[in-house]
């Protein structure tokens, strides 16, 4: 954690901004003096001065810790400043916290990664790992679905890994253009048991709770065990250091306890109504 | 290609993963060998749906026309996917349109044949009708996933 209180925002400036999508851009930030290295799945907590502050994953390269880099998604009014910055802003932040994927549970086995929309930069930080050293894991696979191709993260990314000889990488669309002839259909229409061993195969799935609910379903279907199931999950964090309670989810705090949970710790919690 | 490769590769398939050898058996005599080009038809919406298809390699649209949109694509298919249930359930005619999205290598199984076998065979059909409601939920299932609109922008921080 950076120095001062971990509540106490440090400033910092936006060294470079990407425009992703037309409502989505990635931030290069110094990260905080004295901040610790981040691990992949861990987030921030960035504040825009005068309008409030939000969490936001980290999605760079851990092995770049001169950067910490953040994708944003303009939803509200915080997220869609952060989006509309330009290099030499200032903005506050604090982190990294959370949980983290836990990468040393799929060494040696087959590792599906299923990501979907905005989710694929929490994701992103484990992708480099794997990528890093992927002799050390069996079958790599990344699914991908997005809206429709406009809204497709990290497009040219997407193409490297493809072009990868150890990564198997399939992206799909939920509506395309006539000009479209990639994969068209949910995200859970390329889970496939060709890809991995459903008996050994380690998950980490991100994106919107109802298609990781039914990601995850199809995998038990298939034989994957829910303990070798790990998925990130999004509450409305405030403190990021589990004092306040406004991301509290059953008996887990998100910010803190998560955003990395195992299947087995809140599958009772996945089917719960919001109330 | 001979009757045998045929069996493997519908063995292959993990939506026939249910079926026993007798019925692939059945099945691979069914079966020959076909090739499509890049924009090909393999089906056309409101014709008889006699045939269908597993895909050896390449991928597939299922599509439909709609008046002042044009051609609408509602799902690919890729290898190892089964296309086409329609000649298995009255009024066994295509229910949308199926065009080749690049050059496809298929099999293309005799489905008329194949429902005559089943209507003589009451046990036969019962299980090729399991394997292909199968492969009809997890259709239903993507499309009610793509009907969601999960992805859409949420309201947030």
């Amino acid at each position: 954690m950076s120095n001062g209180h971990v509540l106490t925002p440090v400033a910092t400036e936006v060294l470079s901004v990407r425009h992703e999508l037309r409502d989505t851009a990635t931030l290069s930030l110094l990260p905080p003096p004295g901040g610790a290295p981040f691990a992949p799945g861990q987030f921030s907590m960035l504040y825009v001065m005068g309008l409030g502050e939000i969490p936001i994953s980290l999605s760079g390269d851990p092995a770049e810790s001169g950067l910490w880099i953040h994708t944003i998604r303009g939803v509200g009014n915080v997220s869609q400043a952060l989006v509309r910055a330009i290099p030499g802003d200032r903005i506050g932040v604090r982190g990294p916290f959370g949980s983290a994927w836990p990468l040393d549970r799929a060494r040696g086995r087959d590792v599906l990664v299923v990501a979907g929309g905005i989710g694929l930069a929490p994701l992103r930080p484990l992708i480099y790992r794997l990528a890093a050293e992927p002799e050390a894991y069996g079958r790599i696979t990344v699914l991908y679905g997005a809206r429709t191709p406009e809204d497709i993260l990290y497009f040219h990314q997407l193409q490297a890994w493809k072009e990868s000889a150890r990564f198997h990488v399939r992206v799909t669309v939920d509506s395309g253009a006539d000009d479209w002839s990639g994969n068209l259909g949910p995200v859970t229409h390329l889970i496939s048991p060709v890809d991995f061993d459903p008996a050994s195969v380690v998950v980490f799935t991100c994106g919107p709770e109802i298609m990781m609910r039914f990601v995850i379903r199809l995998l038990l279907g298939l034989g994957v065990a829910g303990e070798r199931i790990f998925l990130s999950m999004e509450r409305n964090m405030k403190c990021a250091v589990g004092f306040c309670g406004h991301c509290q989810y059953g008996p887990h705090f998100v910010c803190k306890e998560g955003p990395v949970f195992g299947y087995d710790q809140v599958a009772h919690l996945l089917a719960e109504k919001e109330r | 290609m001979k009757y045998h490769e045929i069996k493997d590769l519908l063995r292959q398939c993990h939506g026939f993963a249910t079926l026993c050898e007798e019925d692939l058996d059945l099945m691979a005599k069914c079966g020959v060998n076909a090739v499509f080009r890049e924009g090909q038809l393999l089906a056309q919406e409101g014709h008889p749906a006699d045939l269908f298809y597993l895909i050896r390699n390449g991928k597939v649209a299922i599509e439909t026309h709609v008046p002042h949109r044009g051609t609408v694509t509602l799902q690919s298919l890729g290898t190892g996917e089964v296309v086409g249930w329609s000649w298995l359930f009255p009024p066994y005619l295509w229910m949308f349109d199926v065009r080749a999205l690049e050059d496809t290598r298929v099999i293309s199984l005799d489905g008329k044949c194949l429902r005559e076998k089943c209507e003589a065979n009451h046990s036969l059909g019962f299980r090729l009708m399991k394997t292909f409601m199968g492969t009809l939920v997890a259709r239903v299932h993507d499309a009610r996933l793509q009907v969601l609109d999960v992805y859409h922008s949420p309201q947030g921080g």
